[in-house]
Parts: structure tokens; sequence; C-alpha cells
């Protein structure tokens, strides 16, 4: 109960010493929901607007941001998947950037070429228009407003006759003291641009100038020339607005664009098209390798040209060649060992039925013979079954070996397959003293099996448990699951040493060579049992402890081609209580 | 007898006058069918590869004019040869390396001559076109004409419609028919049902003499 404390005080330091931390983290946290009213956790103030419309908002972003991050997810997944998209984003980038900065800088230039021949125009014209404008202001009293205005007018019907070149413009009269009569025109001239006429210089700037014939302001150019006369200084501006040439420089801007937009859909289109003759034959190479893969040997690339993609193609097409032939001499050696298995089996067979007839009959009637003979033609006759019995066995291998072992499989009931294996080991049970038990789920254990195989192989695993059980119980299990079917035969016998359980699989294996052979076994029957079981897409697996016994454990997927992960029944029945007895 | 072995043809004979059989040999196939119409034998053993002439041909050939059983001797495992064998009108077959007395008890199992009750007459199939059996006779008629089937296909029909009712599972018609006490290859009785439909059927396709009880077995049609 002291650690208890510990603990709790240790908990309620951290709670201390983790006070001021959530606090100071939230404030800036909250800080951006008190300056930004578009904040979704807005929505859940009281003081807000309202609630509605805030969560609409909230569920609209999210639902924005679930669909953006979905097309990215599109996006990134197509980037990793499409070496023709890959290529396609990467040209309208690199290209865009190229052209956008060589668009920008074309336009630039223009328009800035387009201004400074304005510009010069227009200062062409204001000195021109210099003398004229002197002599018209020679009189006129630069103090006298009307006077000026009265100047002004003259002035605009005298300067408007010689023009250079420089497109329409109107003028503004003016003085150190007085105003053009218009004072809103006056406003539009820039006070730093009249501060440098004042000083004696002409100067220019750009401004918003009066449309001509309309109300309202375009961008212009304004252009100012002190004119001295005896009653003072003048000032007399020239504005020129400069629609034509602001229409000119959009007309490039959208020129440019338009051109810059062709471009890039243009080298688009040629990467895509390029890309596509690179990826097409990847594309049939990766098609036909599949084929290949699913065992159409026959298929090939069709190859056009002599270029890199030929090449590709050729290559492939190779090694196609190559693995057809090897497959084509491996399947040649498997048809070979084949008919070779068939040939001895029959070449074989008939000698053998004649010896077991001659044995047959020596061995029936042994009872006239001397002792040693019918001793003798006992043992032919049991060595003969056993001979028989390696001899189908091998055969069996071979068969295996050779690939041309099929699985005929149809739903069956495991349970079924056990008993018909108890039925026909009885008699050797009995001769053992070894009780069999059968420890079967009450429902039907059913699957895809090729029951004379499954029956083969638990026969073999109830005899070889009978034959090691030194009379103690055997005991079989049936267990079974969604995926798989499992039998365990378990004996109480010597069991294994370490090592030997990947060991009995082994062809002629003995754990003992010293040991009786009661079955008769040839050594290949535990092998044929893997095999059978490997056919089946299933497991068999050995366990055992000195002493304890051993246990063998068939597992078979329910479902013919299902991939085995678990078995129902564990290998070791150590781990399940009612096994240990 | 024919096989091309000698040995196994002479220890054979040995086994079987032993067991009161009168054997004799032929070791070629093409000479087969001409010592067939000379001894007109019981019962024929058959080994399925011979010299001259294949076993399944010479199995045909005699089917052809003759319903005598036949017993094919194979040492293929392979199972399209047995199911060749059989469709060529092979009535059983024994595999290499058997034993005799498993031999002998097929081949009595064929000679059996069943205790036919004296006017056992039975009738199977649709009523507008009965199957008639006269058992004794070993007759079967249809729409009065004489159908010849052979022994083995004799008695498959007559032990389906003795019990017209009952469903046959193969495995039974196997120990009734064949005589074999314990389960045996069931593709004996899908072959032999074939071949008694293509006899008496009007339409093999469609069956109504022999009918298949999907998942268990055969039964007679309705007489």
């Amino acid at each position: 109960m002291s650690a208890d404390e510990i603990l709790s005080a240790h908990a309620s330091a951290d709670r201390a010493s983790g006070g001021p931390l959530p606090t100071s983290a939230a404030r800036p946290a909250r800080a951006p929901s008190d300056t930004a009213p578009e904040d979704p956790q807005a929505g859940q103030r009281p003081d807000a607007a309202g609630p509605g419309p805030w969560r609409w908002l909230a569920r609209a972003g999210r639902l924005t941001l679930a669909f953006l991050a979905m097309v990215g997810r599109r996006l990134v997944d197509a980037w990793r998947r499409s070496l023709q998209f890959r290529i396609g984003v990467t040209t309208v980038v690199v290209t865009g950037v190229v052209v956008v900065a060589i668009g920008i800088f074309l336009v630039d230039k223009v328009a800035g070429g387009v201004l400074q021949s304005k510009r010069t125009a227009a200062i062409n014209q204001a000195k021109l228009g210099l003398s004229s404008a002197r002599s018209v202001l020679q009189d006129v009293d630069a103090t006298v407003y009307a006077e000026v205005a009265d100047a002004q007018r003259q002035l605009s019907s005298v300067l408007a006759v010689g023009t250079v070149g420089a497109g329409s413009f109107d003028i503004v009269l003016s003085t150190a003291s007085s105003f053009s009569p218009n004072l809103s025109e006056n406003e539009s001239i820039p006070i730093a641009l009249r501060n440098v006429v004042r000083r004696g210089s002409l100067a220019t700037a750009y401004a918003p100038v009066p449309r001509a014939g309309s109300k309202g302001l375009v961008k212009g150019l304004i252009v100012g020339e002190p004119i001295a006369s005896r009653t003072g200084l003048f000032e007399l501006y020239y504005r020129f607005p400069l629609t034509a040439e602001e229409q000119t420089i959009a007309l490039i801007q959208r020129t440019v664009t338009l051109a810059a937009l062709a471009l890039i859909i243009l080298v688009l289109g040629i990467a895509q098209l390029v890309t596509r003759q690179v990826v097409q034959p990847v594309r049939v190479a990766a098609r036909t390798a599949e084929q290949l893969a699913a065992g159409d040997l026959s298929r090939r690339i069709t190859v056009r040209g002599r270029d890199d993609i030929a090449l590709l193609g050729r290559s492939f097409n190779d090694m196609a060649d190559s693995l057809q032939r090897q497959i084509r001499r491996l399947e040649d050696l498997s048809r070979l060992q084949q008919r070779f298995t068939s040939d001895v089996s029959h070449e074989l067979r008939t000698p053998l039925t004649t010896i077991r007839m001659a044995a047959e009959l020596l061995h029936g009637g042994r009872e006239e013979f001397p002792p040693e003979l019918a001793r003798s033609a006992e043992l032919l006759d049991t060595e003969l079954d056993r001979f028989e019995t390696l001899l189908g066995d091998l055969l069996e291998i071979s068969r295996y070996d050779a690939g041309v072992a099929h699985l005929e499989s149809e739903v069956g009931d495991v349970r079924d397959v056990v008993d018909s294996v108890v039925d026909a080991t009885r008699m050797l049970a009995q001769t053992q003293g070894s009780e069999v038990i059968v420890e079967a789920p009450d429902e039907p254990v059913t699957a895809d099996i090729d029951a004379r195989r499954v029956e083969r192989v638990l026969r073999n695993l109830v005899g070889n448990a009978l034959d090691h059980g030194e009379g103690e119980p055997i005991v079989i299990t049936i267990g079974m699951d969604d995926d798989a079917v499992a039998v365990a035969v378990r004996d109480h016998g010597i069991g294994l040493q370490p090592g030997q359980a990947s060991m009995v699989f082994t062809r002629f294996w003995r754990g003992d060579p010293s040991r009786s052979r009661l079955t008769g076994g040839t050594g290949l029957g535990l092998a044929i049992a893997l095999e059978d079981a490997r056919l089946h897409d299933g497991w068999l697996q050995a366990w055992g402890e000195p002493g304890q016994g051993a246990q063998f454990r068939l597992t078979l997927p329910r479902v013919a081609g299902h991939t085995l992960m678990h078995s129902p029944l564990p290998l070791d029945p150590t781990e399940q209580p009612e096994d240990d007895e | 007898m024919v096989d091309d072995d000698s040995a196994l043809a002479e220890m054979l004979g040995i086994v079987l006058r032993t067991d009161q059989f009168d054997p004799s040999f032929v070791s070629d196939g093409s000479r087969a069918l001409q010592a067939f119409r000379d001894t007109r034998p019981d019962i024929v053993l058959l080994d399925l590869m011979l010299p001259g002439m294949s076993g399944i041909e010479v199995c045909r050939a005699i089917r052809a004019e003759s319903g005598t059983p036949i017993i094919m001797l194979t040492a293929k495992t392979d199972t399209v040869d047995v199911v060749l064998g059989l469709e060529s009108g092979a009535d059983d077959y024994v595999m290499k390396p058997f034993k005799p007395k498993e031999l002998v008890a097929r081949m009595r199992a064929r000679l059996r001559h069943h205790d036919d009750v004296a006017g056992e007459a039975l009738t199977v199939g649709p009523p507008d076109s009965p199957v008639s059996i006269d058992v004794q006779a070993h007759q079967v008629v249809r729409d009065g004409a004489a159908i010849a089937l052979t022994p083995l296909e004799f008695d498959l029909l007559v032990a389906l419609a003795r019990k017209p009712r009952q469903v046959f599972t193969r495995e039974v018609l196997l120990e009734q028919v064949w005589g074999y006490r314990h389960a045996a290859d069931t593709r004996l009785v899908n072959v032999h049902v074939q071949r008694l439909r293509s006899k008496v059927e009007r339409d093999p396709e469609r069956p109504e003499v022999v009918l298949t009880v999907r998942g268990v077995g055969y039964k007679a049609g309705p007489p």
C-alpha cells in the first residue's frame, strides 16, 4: 500500500508540474479564434451570430477538406503509379515556369518600348509647341485668372494644329499663382511633376488623365513644360491618354499568354506522345510477362524496328525462348520419368504376380514340407508382402517426384475418414494392446479432401502411433474452425528425441534402427503422407518429447486452394490439459 | 487367358487348375479373337498390354460378338486405362500384383449362376414402353425386340428391377453384382450403368429405365 501512495504522489506531482503547461498551450490556440471569426471553432461560441451557419460552414469546410484530401490521394497515387502522369506533370511545371518567365520578360520589354516611344513623341510635341505657346503667352498676365483661362483655350486650338505622331492630347495651363480654370482637371496633375516644372525644366509623369470626349479618367502621360513670360512662369501641361498604348500592351499580353498556353499544351502533348512510345512497349512487355508467368509459354512481343524499345522486345523474347526451352526440357524429363515409372510398374508387377502366386501356392502347401522349407515358404510370403508395399510406395513417391500426382478432392466429412481408418487398424490395435480413442466434434467436419489420400495419411499416422505407442492409448483428435480442419494423432510411447521431429518425414529414416518393425513399414510412409498433405495445400507436422510420446498433426484447408494460416489444434498436446493424462 | 508373359501364364495355369478351372492360353493379342472363337471359353482373362493388338482392342472385338465375362489384368495404375478398359467392355479388373485368391474370387463372382426362380418376370421403365425381363431365360425385351445384354449387364438390371422402389448405392451394387466384400472402385458401376443404358434406354441422355439418384446411387424406373 506504500507503493500505492508513492504512485498517487507521483500522479499528483505530475499534475502539479504539468498544471501551467496546458493553460499556456491553450492560450495561443484560442487567440486565432478571437481574431478570425471564420474559424470553425467560433461556431461553438454562444455569443456568435448563431450556431447554424457556423456549423454549416464547418461542415462544408470539413467536406471540402475531405474532398481535397481525396483528390490529393488520387493524385499522389497516380504520381506513383503512372510514369506517363509523372512525366506529364513534370513537363507542364517546368515548361510553365520557363514560358511564364519568358512571357513576363517579353511583355515587360514590349510595354516599356511602347511607352518609351510614346514619351519621346510626347516630349517632341511639347518642344514643338514651345514657340507658339510662348508667342501666345507673351501678353498674358499670369496673375489674372480670366486671362490665363482665355490663353488656355487659345493654346488648345493653336497647339492642336501641328501634331508629331504623339496622338491626341489636351492641355492645361497653369501658373504659380493661379490654377487652370477647371479645378478638377488640375488635381489630376501630380504635385511632384508640378514642382519639377516650376523649377524650370521639362518633365514627364504617368498619371490618370481625362478620357477624350467622355467622363472619367484613363491612364495617361503628362508632359509639363515651363514657359517663362514677363509676368511670371507659366506651366503648360500636355495630357496624352494612353488608351491606344494600353490596348496594344493588353493585346500583346493576351497574345503572349495564348502562345504560352499553346506552347505548354504542345510540349505536354509531345511529352505524352514520347512517353507513350516508351511506356506502351513497357506495358506490352509487362502484359506478356504476366501471360508467360500464367503458363502461356508461346507468348512473344511483336518487335518492330531496331531501336532501344525493339532491343527490349528482342531481349524479352530471347528470355522467353530460353525459359520455354528450359521448361520444355523439364517437362520432357518429367514425362520421361512418368513413362519410366509406368514402365517399371508394369515390368516389375508382372513377374511379381507370378512370384506372388508361386509363393502362395508354396505357402498353402507348407504343412506337407519339412520344417525348414515350411518356414522358408512363410518368410517368402510375408517378405513378398513387404516387397509389394515397398514397390507401391516407391512408385507413389516417384509419381510425386514426377509431379503427376493429382488431387481428386470433393467435400467430405473427416470424421468418416477417421472412422474407416480406425476400422482398418483395429486388428493391429488389438495386437498392440493399444486402445484407440477418437475425440471428434458432434457436427460434421467437412472439407475439400481427397478421401483416399487423407485416409492413407491417417492410416499411416495411426499405424505409426500403434507401432511406437508401446500399448498405451492412442488419441485421435479432430478439430475444426472456419478455415481449416485438423486431425492430431497422439501416442504415449517413447516419443521423439530433440531434433527428430523434422527428421521423421525423411525417406527411409528410422528413429531407432534396433526397434522391431511390427507394421512392416517401408520407411516411406511419412514421406508419402507429407506429399499427400502438401498436395492438399495442407500441413503435416510432428511433435515429440522423450518419454512423453509423440503427436502428428495433419491440417488441411477446408476450401481447396485456400492458404493455411493456422491450425485448429495445437501441435504440442501438452498445451491442452485434457491430453495430459 | 490372354497374356504375353509366359511365366505368369504358366503359374496362373497351375493356380487355376488347382481351383478346377480348365485354362487355355494365348500370348498374342492378334490371335486372341481366333482362339476365343475356337475354344468358346466361359470367362476371359485379358492383359491390357499385349503385343500385336492391345488388350483394349481385343476386349472390344470379343464384346462385339459375345457377352462372355472379361476380367482385365492390369499393371497400370493410371486411372485412364482402367476406365478405358471398362468402357471397351470388360466386366471387372484385377490390379497386378494380385493375390491368386482374389483373382479366383473375381472369376467365381462372374461365373456364379443365380438361383433363378422359375418363371420370374420383371418389368421396369415407362408404361408406354416397358422393359420386360425373363430372368430364367436371360431375356430382355423392349417394344417387342430382344435386347442382347452381357451377363453382367443383365445381373445389374435384374438387381435394380427386383426392388423397383429401392435406391441402390454404388457400394451395394458392387457387392450384389460384382461380389466385392469391401469397398472397391465405384467407377465399375458408373461405366456399366452407362453401357446398360446405351442398350436399354430409348435416349441414354434421358434415362427412363435406370435412373440416377443424385448423391446416392441408382434405381430402376417405375414399371
